[in-house]
């Protein structure tokens, strides 16, 4: 894996997100109540809500636009909705939050 | 032959390798110094002599007739000055010198004081010897003390001087106490322990500089602005390795004193151990790897192999008469998964961390009788797959129980206030029971509960069903979700009776099932803690939806719409003129007039929405909330000013109205208008509240809609000046605003209570009209406020742009 520094955990709310742009979309980075973080795609396979703008509990967001629950762990659409989003390794090393970006750069080569 | 060993501190650490060396009989002829004046005494205890509980004597573990009886030739209350490691001889400060074989360093730590302005002030210590813990016994009772640090060292030494009838503060720089030992639900438990032990805390409180006069310590001053007046003033904020001896002398230094596995240090005949010393990058400040430090520094003393491990750490601890357990890794992490359990009742918390199927970390608060249980399965790696359901009650109940919904209620006091309306409280509803009442109706006629509102029925319900047991049949009521089994009315209701203050506060005293909520729930409490303790709690923008979050409407396409305040409707060219700029510099795609006689502009960038607000703001505007679960619009028409059949200033009045409501927060969007005469060209007949001008008044009429109802208002009352319209108005808002579920408009909250109830609270009871007023204006002093000028500030508009952009590097 090739990390790369992204930002300061301390610029993500606590139980909010901020988004990453890359040439393969947005990426929607997490902070949970227990200061992990997860990165997934910014986009519900829905109607293409901003995750990132969703309600965090747990290890869980809600879409904003019409509340399908995903984990943030596995990307799953939890309850009775059907979907998947993508997730992507983060790590947190001293406060400084670093994201994997070898995958997405596949994406857009 | 007998070896010469000296020791540099006599402290739990090196009094423990004494102990061990002596009893293995090894033959050393022992020089112990030692720069406080007297033996070793457990430092550990030095709070129950603090409050009282405990004299010095009795925590006197080696005193001097102890190691008198041992040979050690003691020198008390003197300081080492020098060491020559090559003639291998050591100088104190009493002109002794004394040769060695071996040495060994227990100069423990340092207590840290924050280099602040006024540190050095007289009054101002730490919390680490003897000296420090009279110096707190001798403040007389009544006296002011400030305590900085909200760890282990600083709640003893804060709890031990309340129990002396002192004033204490406690300052604690993060957001929750023991932030290293206990997570943020076991910290809400210890704080509300320590104020009940009418300790003051302070979370997230900056400490900014000591004040003093005459050369002695006045008050703290925090960064906000704060002072906290005191006469002492306490640093317990950590402790920092006692190198300086050992630096001088040439030993290899880090953060400690470096040692290897058998406690030598970078010299061969040099060891050291205890707080002193730093042991593969980690320092200790637990007693427990201390003391197995001791027991490598005896075995290397007598030649025998030993190799000191430090221990997966369990913490179990008694703060101040709180059970608390710590133990291995409780953060949230990838792959982990949480058990919670609460028990209002008892004041308990528990929670259990698993990764793999096996524990990584617990952490209890109130009852830690099964710490243990916990810690050696995490040791042990166990697979607890097979007790998954039942795991969190502890081995006694492995293979049975479940938690009881009723748990929260059953917990109440007596004293707990079930009826608002009526002020009857569960002991009086238990008392109606025990006297023959057995249903609601029963209830409802022998205490009144439940029978003005009716909003407290379900927990009336309730506490009949914990009274009667299997007697009483619970007719089933909708929970708030599936955190919990309590409705909206419910936790209202106990929200202002237990004067619940906090989102944590509501999880653990009303036993949630989950962490932190859902998007379900999170949104409903922060809404009612914000109504009902608007000075007390603090609003959290995590626990709102976007719309509210980025006070903006968010469209189907990810962009925003932005609306400005147009007070009443009425706008003036130059707004208009700004408006019309701002919606060119920021491409808004569509521009529209709404409903509420204001300008819509649609589709902005979530970035640009700093931007927008910051230029709307230049030219006087503030946002007009149309996305909130709050005031929206006041509508009117243009009375009498300009109209032939005006009989009032409607236009006027809108304003007044709406200067007086904006920024307020409610269960669901309110929406007002004012017609000038009965024509009612305002449509305001249709809204939340309607107000109609006539030549003798104002008809003020409530809880209409227009919206997947229509329905038309009802008359609340009608009043003969403006300044009652107002104040009927405000009043209505209010009791609207301190009683409906999250998310019901104004109609439908008045068709559960009947609008015969609400006419007795604002029309008929002329004082509780005021008094709502007075509640609402409070809450106004502190939500009248442009969100959009807050949020635009340079430092807090950063937060609406991407974090990291790297579309602007080539792609690879």
């Amino acid at each position: 894996m090739s990390w790369t520094d992204i930002a300061a955990l301390e610029d993500i709310p606590v139980r909010g997100a901020r988004i990453v742009k890359t040439h393969a979309g947005c990426i929607a980075v997490f902070r949970t109540d227990g200061d992990e973080v997860f990165a997934t795609s910014d986009r519900c396979p829905h109607k293409g809500g901003p995750l990132s703008e969703g309600i965090v509990h747990g290890k869980s967001v809600t879409c904003p636009l019409h509340n399908w629950v995903f984990s943030l762990e596995t990307g799953e659409a939890q309850g009775a909705d059907e979907g998947q989003i993508a997730t992507y390794p983060t790590r947190v090393e001293n406060g400084r939050v670093l994201m994997d970006l070898s995958e997405i750069n596949k994406v857009a080569a | 032959m007998t070896q010469k060993l000296v020791v540099i501190g006599a402290g739990m650490a090196s009094g423990r390798a004494l102990e061990h060396l002596f009893e293995a009989g090894a033959d050393w002829d022992v020089t112990l110094f030692n720069a406080e004046p007297r033996g070793n005494y457990n430092r550990l205890m030095l709070s129950p002599v603090l409050s009282g509980e405990k004299t010095y004597q009795e925590i006197v573990t080696h005193d001097e007739a102890w190691y008198l009886q041992h040979g050690v030739d003691t020198h008390f209350g003197t300081r080492v000055t020098e060491i020559d490691r090559a003639a291998k001889i050591v100088r104190a400060d009493d002109g002794s010198e004394v040769s060695y074989d071996k040495l060994v360093f227990a100069t423990g730590s340092n207590p840290f004081i924050i280099p602040m302005p006024g540190h050095d002030l007289e009054g101002v210590i730490a919390y680490r010897d003897l000296e420090d813990t009279e110096r707190m016994m001798n403040m007389p009772a009544e006296s002011k003390v400030v305590v900085i640090g909200g760890g282990l060292l600083g709640l003893e030494a804060a709890a031990g001087m309340a129990a002396r009838g002192i004033d204490v503060t406690v300052v604690h720089i993060m957001g929750h106490l023991m932030e290293r030992q206990l997570d943020e639900p076991a910290g809400y438990l210890l704080r509300r322990a320590l104020m009940d032990k009418g300790i003051t805390v302070k979370c997230q409180a900056n400490s900014k500089e000591i004040l003093g006069e005459d050369g002695k310590v006045r008050a703290l001053l925090l960064d906000d602005g704060t002072e906290l007046p005191c006469d002492l003033l306490v640093m317990a904020v950590g402790i920092r390795p006692n190198t300086k001896l050992a630096a001088e002398a040439g030993l290899a230094v880090g953060r400690g004193i470096h040692v290897d596995d058998q406690m030598i240090t970078s010299d061969p005949d040099v060891l050291a151990l205890g707080e002193c010393v730093e042991h593969n990058g980690a320092v200790f400040g637990l007693v427990a790897p201390l003391y197995d430090q001791a027991k490598v520094v005896a075995k290397t003393l007598m030649g025998e192999e030993a190799a000191f491990q430090p221990r997966e750490i369990s913490t179990k601890l008694k703060v101040t008469g709180c059970d608390l357990f710590s133990a291995g890794d409780f953060a949230e992490g990838t792959d982990r998964e949480d058990i919670v359990f609460r028990d209002p009742a008892r004041g308990v918390y528990k929670r259990v961390v698993i990764k793999d199927d096996k524990i990584i970390g617990a952490v209890m608060y109130g009852d830690t009788a099964d710490g243990n249980w916990f810690y050696g399965m995490m040791k042990d790696g166990t697979d607890i797959s097979d007790m998954r359901e039942t795991l969190i009650f502890g081995p006694a109940y492995q293979g049975g129980a479940s938690v009881d919904p009723m748990a929260a209620v059953a917990a109440l006091p007596a004293d707990a206030e079930i009826c608002g309306c009526n002020g009857i409280c569960k002991g009086q509803i238990v008392d109606a029971i025990n006297a023959g009442a057995q249903d609601l109706a029963g209830i409802r006629a022998t205490t009144k509960a439940s029978a003005s509102c009716g909003t407290c029925t379900g927990l009336v319900e309730q506490v009949l069903a914990v009274t009667l047991g299997d007697d009483f049949v619970m007719p089933a009521s909708q929970s708030v979700c599936g955190c919990t089994d309590l409705s909206h009315e419910d936790v209202r209701r106990l929200i202002k009776s237990q004067e619940l203050q906090s989102q944590q506060a509501v999880w653990q005293e009303l036993g949630w099932k989950t962490v932190n909520g859902c998007h379900v729930c999170r949104p409903a409490i922060n809404y009612y803690l914000l109504a009902d303790w608007p000075v007390e709690y603090q609003d959290d923008p995590q626990s709102r939806f976007v719309n509210e979050r980025n006070h903006a409407n968010i469209q189907k396409d990810g962009t925003y719409s932005v609306v400005p305040r147009m007070w009443g409707g009425i706008t003036t060219p130059d707004e208009l003129r700004a408006i019309a700029d701002a919606a060119e510099k920021y491409n808004a795609k569509t521009v529209k007039v709404t409903g509420g006689q204001r300008i819509d502009l649609l589709g902005i960038k979530k970035e640009d929405l700093p931007g927008i607000w910051y230029d709307l703001n230049q030219a006087g505007m503030v946002s007009g909330h149309a996305y909130s679960k709050g005031l929206r619009t006041v509508k009117t028409c243009v009375g009498s000013d300009h109209c032939r059949f005006g009989t009032q200033d409607s236009t006027g009045l809108g304003i007044k109205l709406e200067k007086a409501l904006w920024g307020s927060w409610t269960p669901h969007k309110v929406k007002l208008g004012v017609s000038g005469c009965p024509r009612n060209c305002a449509e305001a007949t249709c809204k939340d509240v309607g107000i109609i001008c006539v030549d003798s008044g104002y008809e003020v009429s409530v809880a209409g809609a227009a919206g997947m109802d229509v329905k038309e208002t009802e008359l609340l009352a009608k009043v003969p000046t403006e300044e009652e319209a107002l104040e009927l108005t405000c009043a209505f808002v209010q009791i609207y605003r301190e009683n409906a579920k999250y998310l019901d408009r104004a109609y439908k909250w008045v068709a559960k209570v009947g609008l015969d109830w609400v006419k007795e609270q604002v029309v008929d009871d002329l004082a509780n009209r005021k008094a709502l007023a007075e509640r609402f204006e409070l809450s106004q002093s502190i939500y009248r406020k442009d969100p959009w000028a807050d949020l635009a500030e340079p430092h807090k508009a950063e937060r609406f742009a991407p974090i990291a952009d790297f579309t602007l590097e080539a792609a690879e």
